[in-house]
């Protein structure tokens, strides 16, 4: 089949056949970045920003060895040394971007939306990096990406989410993602943390985490946001770790093979026990290296798409 | 060509390598995705029986390397690239069914230099159709077929599309 998208923005818009072959063009992509020369010239002379309003590390390091890797031009746009803290708009300073011949946009904006309003107003193609608490498509597909390698399909898989369900873009975008490919999808965290319409969309909600693992194939941990922590959705970090902190002995209770998850940055000792974190079946290291190779299959993919729609 | 004349082609394209190479023991063997590959194995298994030994086999797909991406609405689906070796001071025989405007093999050349510095590097293709647009010849050909551009030269290999045959269709 074909790509024929100019954006992603999201999961929730993708069917089962477009998110399968955006993880078989990663897995070609995979293979650029075993080589010495990690580099080939597929988006030679292709301009990308990464245009971050919210501050990221991995992300935006992710994106912008894919975007080389693929040997496209990379204009590097962050919240802290940009006109937006002159007051521009958002719109505006895209435009400009645009004006400069930037072609692919990658965008982070602490507002849910963000990227569809570039996607409508601008000719570039949009690539969502994290919008608000919407989606993170790029997270989610290395997610899937993972689990595919390690269990071979994901069809039929037990997949448990732990954690800031409510908040967390992550767990949104892996659920469409998830709940396409055929997985079967649990959430677990504090009532006040899981949206009770979940259940709609063919989710199983557990408050109670020991009943969530029994028999899951697949554990992804969501990071606490300490900046949440006073705001009164659970009592205290003990508490939400000492209930839904994920610890050798509720682990047990999961199927033999179990994978660990966690999109990083790790609060060791919070949602995650050191132990599992460095145990041998977390995968946390591969899903990072792995985000490579979706990203660099995603603007493929977007580059290829940009005749059609 | 018939299943025979590929056979007995390519079993000429071996001898003509092992000839100039005095051997087997500097080569390795890659094949352009999709025929060439199958025509690479091919050419793997004639050189064990006559040699004895058996060159490492690569897989290339050229896509990312493609000078014409740029132009196209739709991309070709990326396949994988598997070189597990390394090609440094090896002579490596490119193999491709068809060689016409030469834009493959020059994207291939790009893609084998950056898995290193082979001491050379020749090409083994099935069929040379002609018009080719940049300075490029093969080392062997199977055969040389006069055509138009408007035509076609469909390559049919066993292992790929169940039998085994070359044959032009008239534009």
């Amino acid at each position: 089949m074909d790509f024929n998208r100019r954006h992603i923005l999201g999961l929730e818009e993708l069917s089962a056949e477009e998110i399968t072959l955006i993880l078989d063009t990663a897995e070609s992509m995979k293979e650029v970045s075993e080589r010495d020369v990690k580099k080939v010239p597929a988006l030679r002379g292709v301009t990308v920003c990464n245009l971050f309003y919210e501050p990221s590390t991995r992300t935006r390091s992710s994106f912008e060895i894919a975007e080389k890797r693929l040997s496209a031009d990379v204009l590097n746009f962050t919240l802290s040394h940009s006109s937006v803290s002159k007051g521009e708009t958002l719109l505006d300073t895209a435009r400009s971007l645009e004006a400069m011949g930037a072609s692919v946009i990658v965008i982070r904006h602490p507002m849910s939306g963000a990227p569809w309003l570039l996607a409508k107003e601008l000719d570039s193609s949009i690539i969502n990096a994290g919008d608000g608490s919407h989606e993170h498509p790029s997270q989610a597909l290395l997610d899937l990406f993972t689990i595919r390698e390690i269990k071979g399909s994901i069809e039929g898989l037990k997949v448990l989410i732990v954690g800031d369900i409510l908040h967390s873009r992550v767990a949104r975008s892996n659920i469409w993602g998830l709940l396409k490919l055929g997985a079967e999808v649990r959430v677990a965290g504090p009532p006040t943390l899981i949206p009770p319409y979940i259940e709609n969309i063919n989710v199983k909600t557990y408050y109670n985490l020991e009943d969530a693992v029994k028999g899951v194939d697949v554990v992804i941990m969501l990071r606490i946001q300490m900046e949440r922590q006073d705001s009164e959705f659970f009592p205290s970090l003990r508490e939400y770790a000492r209930f839904y902190g994920l610890k050798r002995e509720k682990l047990k209770f999961a199927a033999k093979d179990v994978i660990v998850m966690h999109p990083g940055p790790i609060n060791r000792g919070i949602e995650l026990s050191s132990d599992i974190a460095d145990d041998a079946g977390s995968v946390i290291l591969e899903q990072v290296s792995n985000g490579i190779a979706v990203r660099m299959a995603m603007f493929y993919l977007v580059a290829s798409g940009g005749g059609n729609s | 060509m018939d299943k025979n004349a590929i056979k007995r082609t390519v079993l000429r394209i071996v001898n003509e390598i092992l000839e100039r190479n005095e051997g087997a023991s500097e080569l390795v063997i890659i094949g352009v995705r999709t025929r060439g590959v199958h025509l690479a194995e091919r050419i793997l298994k004639i050189i064990k029986k006559l040699e004895g030994i058996e060159p490492l086999l690569g897989m290339l797909d050229i896509t990312l390397y493609r000078d014409d991406l740029r132009r196209k609405t739709e991309w070709p689906k990326v396949k994988k690239t598997e070189i597990k070796f390394s090609v440094e001071d090896k002579v490596v025989i490119l193999v491709d069914d068809v060689i016409y405007t030469g834009r493959t093999t020059r994207a291939a050349l790009e893609e084998i230099m950056d898995f290193g510095r082979p001491s050379s590097i020749q090409l083994a293709v099935l069929v040379d159709r002609g018009h080719r647009e940049l300075p490029i010849q093969p080392d062997y050909a199977g055969c040389t077929i006069d055509t138009l551009s408007k035509e076609k030269v469909r390559v049919h290999l066993k292992e790929n599309d169940g039998n085994d045959e070359v044959k032009v269709l008239r534009g």
